[in-house]
């Protein structure tokens, strides 16, 4: 049977597996609307900003696992899509975009609402397309699928014109391979490497591992774990590597790098081997370059080769697919005890207790997390924005499953908690969703909590509510002398009233003791939940390398009766509802 | 990252997919990451629907390995190769124009018969000329008919080829660089 564009984009997407898209119409895509409803086995949760589309596919994309979908029309509705699809980039998440485009004989001409999406997407794009043929319309779905989740993930944006989705028919043949002559996926890496790999790991007396989002890409974390255990290599993981091991599993020393636990970044520096495990070596994660693990040789594996060597040297470079490689690997890991290496790094532990919060009486952020965690017992997903309260939940929140830990690592996109937060719900109904925002974020993109109502996204948003933006306000603190020129904000709205008014329960926590009821409560009732956290403000996210700097130059918490890095705050407490 | 290599001129040739875009594609890529192109030349190959480019890349080893990785990264590259090192024969066309007089003219001749060069244009007060070859060697001519005055060069890029049996690519980049140990 002879189909539209529109229509053959439906077949294409149900072929895929692609059952969910979330999107927002438009003139150019408004054919794509049209077939739209002729296919009820793909749902559309329309959003109200595109960019909770994107950030939304990426939420979904990370809680299962699949290629999450987004759809927008072109012009702004494209452009509204960028920072959710270069959020994507920097994270290796499995995206398809489709956007309108206008007309083929408009193209090129400043049509209304025309933006050559594709040049604007180019950077920020695992690779795109610009569909000029409806015959193409099939294979270029077929390709984009296969590029966004194959190797490493990432978006791939599909931009077709509204005459191609609407206007010739033809007869809707799914291809059987895909037509990507240049495109390789990694396998297996070379025996002779993964040998001399093994070996590192068997001379070595100091061995970390550094777990990054690779080993949940990959389904590598069983694998990596048996590694570990097997030769009882400590396991450190990066931000988004985060929940690729139990939290509470013994060798699991939590993440490193600039607000990670002192004891891990110490023993980074102490090492004599360090295993990169699908990771990237950012900057974030070493600090200063050349002072990073200055005692290791460095083994990584990964399956981008451009990531070999680019930030660190290595000693040994594996380039594959981490489950493949290590299932090369682990055969030829001896078993070991590393009884020296591993009671040192409990003395750190000790001596540079950063993953404790203090005694107080105010209502301090790592409190709330740690109760909420607790509540939760580590189950469901939380998710994150950017800022303090994103470290907060890095260093405080415990995971039992992978890919339950949700955040905006590389781009550090804040507004992501509510949409990417509604995409894991979507994708992953049967589990608590919590998104622990910032109020500076969770303003971004508030306007999609009327989706998550619309949707029945039963997202617990826990807002840690410091009434400015907390991460800025640290730095200005400790590197702009307390200048704190444009992060406080005095006029936030209520949070309570906001959810009520998008017909939702709101619940205010101001003391500790309302904490835990607070988070049942919220648990407890059907639909989203804003529980706004009044927290401790001018608090400080430590331990703190500062950007530039290594272990080296590492501020931690001082101890009570210590005098603070920091003198009072002159800030004052306007703007509390 | 340490850079202790020492900067050198780098030959890299890739095969590519012929489709709109993938010079921007190439272009954008080496403007973000920072990377300079002495010279790019692009054309079609012996393959239909395929192109080949021929980059001269000036870095360490460290650099131009970060440059051929990041080519092979594109979709719409099939294969890089850096053959620098390979027994190759490179060539270059340029066009210049150079001011001429009765009393120039002569001596200009000489000099391009010198070089095996071509005059393809003669006008009354300047010729057009038209040489093939190694960069240095345009670079010489260039040189030497400078004093007379040059209204204009232009240098179509270099375009390389392995010698002998081998495409420069079957056993180029993504057979030798796939993973690394160094001891």
């Amino acid at each position: 049977m002879e189909l539209t564009g529109a229509e053959i984009v439906c077949e294409s997407l149900l072929k895929e597996g692609a059952d969910v898209v979330f999107g927002l119409p438009g003139g150019a895509v408004l054919p794509l609307y049209g077939a739209l409803s002729s296919y009820p086995g793909i749902r559309h949760i329309l959003v109200r900003h595109e960019q909770a589309a994107a950030m939304a596919a990426d939420g979904y994309s990370r809680a299962t696992g699949k290629v999450g979908v987004c759809v927008a029309t072109s012009g702004p509705g494209a452009t509204n899509l960028v920072t959710g699809i270069a959020a994507a980039q920097m994270d290796s998440v499995a995206m398809v975009a489709i956007t309108g485009q206008v007309p083929r004989p408009a193209i090129g001409r400043d049509a209304f609402q025309e933006t050559d999406v594709t040049g604007v997407t180019l950077p920020i794009t695992k690779h795109n397309m610009l569909v000029m043929d409806v015959k193409d319309v099939a294979q270029a779905i077929h390709d984009a699928f296969h590029i966004a989740r194959t190797g490493r993930p990432g978006p791939v944006l599909v931009d077709i014109p509204r005459d191609v989705l609407l206007g010739e028919k033809t007869e809707f043949v799914w291809p059987t391979t895909t037509k990507l002559p240049g495109y390789k996926v990694p396998g297996e890496a070379p025996e002779s490497q993964v040998a001399a790999a093994a070996e590192l790991i068997n001379k070595a007396e100091r061995p970390l591992i550094m777990a990054g989002h690779g080993v949940l890409i990959s389904h590598a974390y069983g694998l990596m774990t048996e590694l570990a255990e097997k030769a009882q290599v400590p396991v450190i993981t990066t931000l988004l590597g985060i929940s690729s091991i139990p939290s509470d599993h013994e060798l699991n020393l939590g993440m490193s790098g600039m607000h990670g636990m002192a004891y891990a970044n110490i023993a980074i520096d102490e090492a004599d081997l360090i295993i990169g495990l699908g990771m990237r070596f950012d900057d974030r994660v070493t600090g200063r370059i050349s002072d990073f693990a200055p005692n290791a040789k460095i083994i990584h594996v990964d399956i981008d080769d451009s990531e070999v060597d680019k930030n660190v040297k290595t000693t040994v470079g594996l380039v594959g697919d981490l489950k493949a490689v290590l299932g090369q690997m682990l055969p030829k890991v001896e078993a070991n005890v590393h009884i020296d290496w591993l009671r040192h790094i409990e003395e750190l532990k000790i001596q540079h207790p950063s993953h404790l919060v203090r005694d107080s009486n105010e209502l301090l952020p790592q409190y709330v997390l740690q109760r909420l965690t607790e509540v939760t017992q580590g189950r469901g997903i939380v998710v994150t924005g950017v800022g303090q309260h994103q470290m907060w939940a890095a260093q405080h929140c415990k995971f039992t499953e992978p890919n339950t830990f949700i955040t905006s690592g590389g781009l550090g996109t804040m507004g992501f908690e509510v949409p990417a937060a509604l995409g894991a719900q979507v994708g992953r109904p049967d589990s608590v969703v919590w998104s622990v925002c910032g109020d500076g974020g969770f303003q971004m993109t508030m306007c999609d909590i009327a989706t998550a109502v619309e949707s029945g996204a039963d997202v617990k948003f826990a807002i840690l509510n410091n009434t400015s933006l907390g991460m800025v306000h640290q730095l200005q603190d400790i590197f702009f002398e307390k200048d704190y020129v444009a992060s406080e904000y005095t006029a936030n709205p209520d949070f309570v009233k906001i959810a009520e008014a998008y017909g939702i329960r709101g619940i205010r926590v101001t003391q500790q003791d309302q904490v835990v009821n607070a988070v049942q409560q919220a648990m407890e009732t059907a639909g989203p939940v804003i529980v706004d956290f009044m927290v401790k403000e001018d608090e400080i996210v430590y331990p703190f390398i500062p950007s530039g700097q290594s272990v080296k130059e590492m501020l931690e918490e001082p101890a009570p009766g210590e005098p603070s890095s920091k003198s009072s705050s002159k800030r004052s407490s306007t703007g509390r509802s | 990252m340490a850079q202790t290599n020492h900067t050198e001129q780098h030959t890299l040739i890739a095969l590519v997919e012929d489709k709109p875009g993938v010079l921007t594609r190439v272009a954008s890529m080496f403007r973000r990451r920072g990377f300079n192109i002495a010279s790019l030349a692009v054309g079609n190959s012996e393959q239909p629907g395929l192109s080949r480019m021929t980059f001269v890349v000036n870095g360490d080893d460290y650099t131009v390995g970060q440059v051929a990785k990041q080519l092979d990264k594109l979709i719409d590259v099939i294969e890089v190769s850096d053959i620098t090192k390979e027994s190759i024969v490179t060539r270059e066309l340029a066009l210049l124009k150079v001011t001429t007089t009765p009393m120039t003219r002569g001596e200009i001749i000489q000099i391009v018969n010198l070089f095996r060069a071509n005059i393809i244009d003669v006008g009354s007060e300047s010729m057009v000329i038209e040489i093939t070859g190694e960069q240095d060697k345009t670079n010489a001519l260039n040189a030497l008919l400078q004093p007379f005055g040059i209204i204009e060069m232009h240098r179509t890029g270099v375009v390389a080829m392995v010698r002998g049996q081998a495409n420069g690519l079957a056993t180029g980049y993504a057979g030798r660089c796939n993973g690394s140990v160094h001891n």
